[in-house]
């Protein structure tokens, strides 16, 4: 890897000015950025170090039932804090099905956002990528792309989001607290992600200098803890990339669904919402035929970008699982497999 | 130093009796747990640089110009080997002095023929510089278009295929075999190219010393490396000193010194220090070997009764471009199953990789697979169980030699494995069985084999003053457990107790052991060490026998037995005399001879000589999202003595596992145009972890084999791998009620197939 | 420009000067320290062979910036034994044979000791092999591994109860 200016601000206000210039990055814990320096995929300048940050390692329950989690809490413990897994369950468990032990000890939340994708024409730096190098290409296109986007690609991009967490997360309205050059902001997280376009290599809506701080759940989240969970398909049972993943979480009362939240992760260049399935959903009774309704109108739109048409049915299929499981209720303790089709069992 | 290991106090290393066949823990146990295991890259001699491969970003092509200039500018680089730039070699690396000799890429020109092969060494004071200066080279290539796949040439057929067998073989009459069948299966199965990925990369630190040359390097066979690396070089094997005291895993990428090992020896003289150089994941995918992708093409005919009337496997085999390496995939089909008829084929097409060569179980892996599932496919064809269909085309004698077995015990694994299993509950018809949470249970069976093979190996005993043992043997150890189970070996060979003995191993050194490779590094080493043992204490019992003032005087050889440290008479067995005794005596600190363990050519002519074994496997599939998961694991096998029963249930575990990992998770993914494996890592090459990992059960069955050589051993570094692939596919068929024929099964099958 | 860190390594501090920002607490300890006990087998956080505890928590070192981890304490294999006596992990792979060439063994070790200080599995044999799955073993010992690391959880539990009895 390229030799680098490495930097240890003391405050956020000077880690956002050193992290203004041009090749500078911010390092978390590393668990992305090393992995892509030393791949040749990313050649930084300097590394604005932000694990010293003040403040930044706390999950704190607002005054408006929210919870904030500072961008520098490790994956590891905020999936295995008791009030969060209780309150938030799929997000625990989609932090749990991914990576491994080692990886979520150490991997921040804001880290696990900002993780780029999984393309292997994205890693391998000889290849045409408009991420890396716009303008260069999509080797993806014509290549090896069974496991590539089915939603919301582009003739310039066809890779998709990696991150497990992202998908709950987008589904139960998270915001992004972000600080820049010109103060604090605030950004769904539904918007942070960006779909290719004819500019793959703006991967997120960040500026130079933007610092994720935190990310907020809001009160209404926690309103889903009853039937919610996370389901992701891969090619072994444990430490891979989702093929496909689902969660969904329902509010039931009086047995109908009142409110119903949805996402799906590995078949777009973000967590893809499924607002369409969402509303189809509200008012009805869990059942398996309105489940494929809602699964067939999330994925109306996809097509294959290669070799993956098998990933649309199998979205859909994942999607009625989803809702079949969480329509069941939340286990009482995140399984032993975490997201794996092997602890379908509630309570396993 | 010369390796050695003493052994722990644990309790388990307390001898009951002899000491072959107790389940000892491994006597290098406390080195590996406590992080004291010296592995190559562990040696720091004083001086040390560090080098690092630039690889090749093409697979085909020449190197036009490299960024010398810039690599040198980076602060810490000492120097950067190219091919203009670079040692001198006495041989041509691409000059085939035997079969053994294996093309390697060492600078000799700007040619490129596969994507990560070396193309300059980048040599500097630390790693981190020396990575960066490789990254610098910026190399500007001359780009051909890659040649990638099955089909990406005109096929040939191949001399030979494997270690010198015929390409193609035909016992009894094909045709006659057709016309007889009343059912014909006509199937065609693909296995991709896979990749050893042993978790040591290859890796060596090189010291030279005038003319003689000091090594720390993974090796499997020691002694071959000396020569080849001699040749290369011009100087005598014997100056080179080869330290291998531990293998961080082999399967047979470490059996032939690679190109890389080399570049490291040669980047050593070039900067007249100390240098090491360690592969990076990705830079193991290129020159250090492969599995080869096969496309099989099995035609079945049985008749009305369910016995087969004839077997034709023809294999279409990748080779690289510029060297050959033939993978024996079809040559599984003369051993396993009887048949009047038996035809097995080669044709090999050439790409643009690295040369494939052996792989833990090389022709039989891949060949198993495809006749596992053939064999499952016509027991269904028939509507009979698929081991009863087994049972009917039982091989009494070696279908295409008419040569018996020199013993043959699969009919007891076949009983004890479906036994313990619960084989018999199994429904003929697929997709039938279902788990208590709705998922498609599946279950499948295959036949294991794998030859008995013996190489060449040599031993020397000790016998000390005090009475205590020493034996020598440099063999290997690359987690097989050599060290525990030759030290055992070691014992009984001298008729002391494991706390008496020493033994040295793990370095060229010390007699040369052959290559532990082929399953068979227990049997050849064990057979010297067996032979060398007998010599020494025929050494004693000549000094003792002609001795009036022995209690042994008038014996003779032969009238004698060594036990726990004492010779005793045979006739008499009161009358006795410790070693210790009989060297002071004749006033000799020590006594020693040596012994050959190898293969015996008369029995070879009579018998066949196989391991032979049975895995029955169970997997559940999601009933929609396809994701397979196996669940249960039985594998019973004959493989005549077990020396350690510990570790050979470990090493069947191990080789169960990677055929698991056959069916379901490995595979090279290759950019069909440029030539690049895309998941040249362990992220997405996948082999299995922990949680792949079903419930396993092993059963040994007994075996008395007085044929294969002296102990009585056939090896099981290999057999395990065969029948388990094919079992967990035809496990997955049997869930599904789909029949996947391209391997790893991919989820796609599944999805598309499952509605 | 030079940097110099402080690290706690099995119970010694050490003051480390570093003349390079690149280095991985990895390569500190592999060829700057001599503690070669820990491993490389991708370099890339994607085999564990890594493994070491850092505050007390398993990570892959290979991915850890040694400036980013100044002050912090380090236990590696090296740390794990009392003298001649074995951490209960350690005994418990030996007696489950829970590796063969072993080149994984210290990263298997690192992350089965910090398993069992998180408390997630416990006796649950199916938690264990998720909570292990980010260890490699190529030689496949996965049984034994689990059954070690069963087995070491229940005597460190024990021990404990017996501690506080």
């Amino acid at each position: 890897m390229m030799n680098f200016d490495y930097v240890r601000p003391a405050n956020v206000a000077d880690a956002i000015a050193a992290a203004s210039e041009k090749g500078a990055v911010y390092l978390a814990s590393g668990t992305n950025l090393l992995d892509l320096m030393k791949g040749g995929v990313s050649r930084p300048s300097r590394l604005v170090d932000v694990t010293r940050l003040p403040g930044l390692d706390r999950i704190e329950r607002l005054d408006d039932g929210g919870l904030r989690i500072g961008a520098l809490v490790r994956n590891a413990d905020l999936a295995h804090d008791a009030a969060f897994a209780r309150d938030y369950p799929a997000i625990a468990e989609a932090l749990l099905s991914g990576a491994s032990a080692q990886l979520r000890n150490a991997a921040t939340v804001g880290g696990n956002l900002m993780q780029r994708t999984r393309c292997g024409y994205f890693y391998d730096a000889a290849s045409a990528c408009n991420r890396r190098w716009p303008g260069a290409g999509c080797d993806a296109l014509e290549g090896e792309n069974r496991l590539h986007a089915v939603l919301g690609w582009s003739e310039g991009c066809i890779a998709t989001h990696p991150s497990d967490f992202c998908v709950p997360l987008v589904a139960l309205d998270a915001v992004v607290e972000i600080e820049g050059r010109s103060g604090r902001r605030e950004l769904p997280l539904e918007a942070l992600h960006r779909l290719p376009g004819d500019t793959p290599d703006r991967e997120t809506a960040l500026e130079p200098g933007d610092l994720i701080v935190a990310l907020r759940l809001p009160a209404e989240a926690q309103g889903f803890a009853a039937h919610a969970r996370y389901v992701k398909v891969r090619e072994r049972t444990s430490y891979a990339f989702a093929v496909v993943s689902a969660a969904a979480a329902l509010r039931i009362e009086d047995g109908k669904i009142r409110e119903a939240r949805l996402a799906l992760g590995g078949v777009a260049a973000k967590p893809w919402r499924a607002h369409a399935a969402e509303q189809l959903l509200a008012g009805t009774a869990p059942d398996a035929a309105v489940y494929r309704e809602a699964a067939r109108a999330t994925l109306a739109e996809a097509r294959p970008s290669g070799d993956n048409a098998f990933k649309i049915e199998l979205a859909q299929r994942i999607v009625v699982r989803a809702l079949t499981l969480a329509a069941a209720g939340t286990p009482a303790r995140i399984p032993a497999l975490p997201g794996s089709p092997f602890s379908s069992v509630a309570g396993a | 130093m010369t390796p050695e290991i003493n052994l722990t106090r644990d309790p388990a290393h307390l001898r009951h009796g002899s000491s072959i066949g107790q389940p000892l823990t491994r006597t290098d146990g406390v080195l590996k747990v406590t992080g004291k295991a010296r592995y190559a890259a562990d040696n720091h001699p004083p001086g040390m640089l560090y080098a690092v491969i630039a690889t090749s970003c093409i697979a085909r092509g020449r190197v036009k110009s490299l960024d010398v200039a810039a690599a040198k500018r980076h602060p810490g680089v000492v120097d950067v080997m190219t091919p203009a730039h670079k040692p001198e070699l006495a041989e041509d690396p691409d000059a085939k002095g035997n079969p053994f000799a294996f093309r390697m890429e060492l600078l000799q020109s700007d040619e490129v023929r596969y994507a990560n092969q070396a193309i300059a060494v980048v040599i500097a004071e630390t790693l981190e510089a020396a990575t960066e200066g490789a990254a610098l080279l910026s190399p500007r290539y001359q780009v051909e278009i890659a040649r990638v796949g099955l089909d990406a040439g005109e096929p040939y057929a191949p001399p030979v295929v494997g270690i010198g067998n015929p390409a193609e073989v035909v016992h009894g009459e094909i045709d006659a075999g057709f016309a007889a069948a009343s059912k014909l299966t006509d199937a065609t199965y693909e296995t991709p190219a896979q990749y050893h990925n042993a978790m040591e990369p290859h890796a060596i630190v090189a010291v030279w010393d005038g003319d003689k040359l000091f090594l720390d390097t993974p090796s499997q066979g020691m002694a071959i490396a000396q020569g080849r690396i001699g040749g290369l070089l011009g100087i005598p094997p014997g100056n080179i000193h080869i330290n291998s005291p531990f293998l961080g895993g082999g399967f047979g990428s470490k059996g032939l010194v690679s190109g890389p090992q080399m570049l490291g020896i040669m980047a050593a003289r070039l900067v007249g220090r100390p240098v090491n150089l360690v592969l990076r994941r990705s830079q193991m995918y290129g020159p250090v070997g492969h599995r080869a992708s096969t496309r099989q093409r099995l035609r079945l005919g049985a008749d009305d009764a369910g016995v087969l009337t004839v077997i034709d496997h023809h294999a279409r085999i990748t080779t690289s471009s510029f060297d050959d390496f033939y993978e024996p995939a079809a040559d599984a089909s003369h051993t396993l199953y009887a048949s009047p008829a038996i035809r097995t084929a080669h044709e090999a097409v050439r790409v643009d990789t690295g040369t494939p060569l052996f792989m833990r179980a090389p022709g039989e892996a891949t060949g198993s697979i495809a006749l596992e599932s053939a064999i499952d496919e016509m027991a269904f064809a028939c509507g009979i169980d698929p081991l009863d269909f087994r049972l009917r085309n039982y091989a009494e004698v070696e279908p295409t030699t008419g040569k018996p077995f020199s013993s043959k015990a699969l009919r007891q694994c076949y009983a004890r494995g479906a036994e313990r299993f619960g084989w018999a509950r199994r429904p003929l018809a697929p997709r039938q069985m279902r788990d208590e949470n709705g998922f498609l249970v599946g279950w499948g069976m295959g036949t294991a084999t794998f030859p008995a093979l013996m190489f060449q190996g040599n031993a020397r005993a000790v016998i000390r003053a005090d009475g205590s043992g020493v034996m020598e043997s440099g063999a290997h150890d690359m987690g097989q457990g050599a060290w525990t189970a030759l030290t055992q070996i070691s014992a009984d060979a001298l008729g002391l107790d494991l706390g008496e003995i020493t033994f040295r191993s793990g370095t060229s050194d010390l007699p040369d052991a052959g290559i532990a490779g082929g399953s068979a590094h227990t049997a050849t080493v064990g057979a010297a060490i067996h032979n060398a043992g007998a010599a020494v204490i025929a050494r004693l019992a000549e000094l003792a026998t002609p001795d009036e003032r022995s209690p042994l005087f008038g014996a003779g050889n032969a009238g004698v037995v060594a036990r726990q440290g004492r010779l005793h008479r045979r006739d008499d067995e009161t009358r006795s005399e410790s070693y210790a005794e009989i060297l002071a005596r004749a006033g000799l600190a020590e006594i020693d001879a040596s012994g050959t363990g190898a293969a015996d050519p008369a029995a070879q002519s009579h018998y066949a000589m196989h391991a032979h074994g049975a895995v029955f496997a169970e997997v559940k599939v999601d009933p929609e999202l396809g994701q397979i998961r196996a669940t249960r694991l039985v594998g019973a096998f004959a493989a005549g003595r077990i020396i350690n029963p510990r570790l050979v249930q470990s090493q069947l575990f191990g080789g169960m596992i990677w055929g698991l990992s056959f069916a379901l998770h490995e595979e090279a993914v290759m950019d069909h145009r440029s030539g690049r494996i895309l998941n040249a890592n362990l992220a997405e090459y996948h082999v299995p972890v922990n949680a792949d990992v079903p419930p396993m059960d092993v059963i040994t069955v007994d075996e008395h084999d007085p044929h294969v050589n002296a102990l009585g051993i056939k090896g099981v570094g290999e057999i395990g791998i065969t029948g388990s692939a094919g079992a967990v596919a035809n496990a997955v068929w049997h869930a599904t009620g789909i029949r996947v024929r391209r391997f790893p099964i991919r989820i796609e099958e599944l999805v598309t197939g499952l509605s | 420009m030079n940097h110099s860190i402080s690290l706690t390594i099995n119970g010694v501090l050490r003051e480390v000067a570093l003349a390079d920002p690149r280095v991985t607490l990895l390569d500190l300890l592999r060829e700057r320290l001599d503690l070669t006990g820990t491993k490389k087998g991708c370099d890339r956080g994607q085999c564990g062979a890594c493994t070491i505890l850092v505050d007390g928590r398993r990570i892959n070192s290979c991915l850890a910036l040694a400036l980013s981890h100044d002050g912090a304490e380090i236990t590696t294999i090296e740390g794990v034994a009392r003298g001649d006596q074995l951490h209960p992990v350690q005994a418990a792979f030996i007696a489950h044979d829970g590796f063969q060439c072993g080149f994984c063994t210290p990263g298997q070790i690192m992350s089965a000791i910090g398993l069992i200080e998180e408390g997630q599995a416990g006796d649950d044999p199916e938690r264990v092999r998720e909570c292990m799955s980010g260890n490699l073993c190529r030689c496949g010992a996965y049984s034994g591994i689990t059954e070690a690391v069963l087995e070491a959880h229940a005597n460190m539990t024990a021990a404990k109860q017996r501690r506080s009895a």
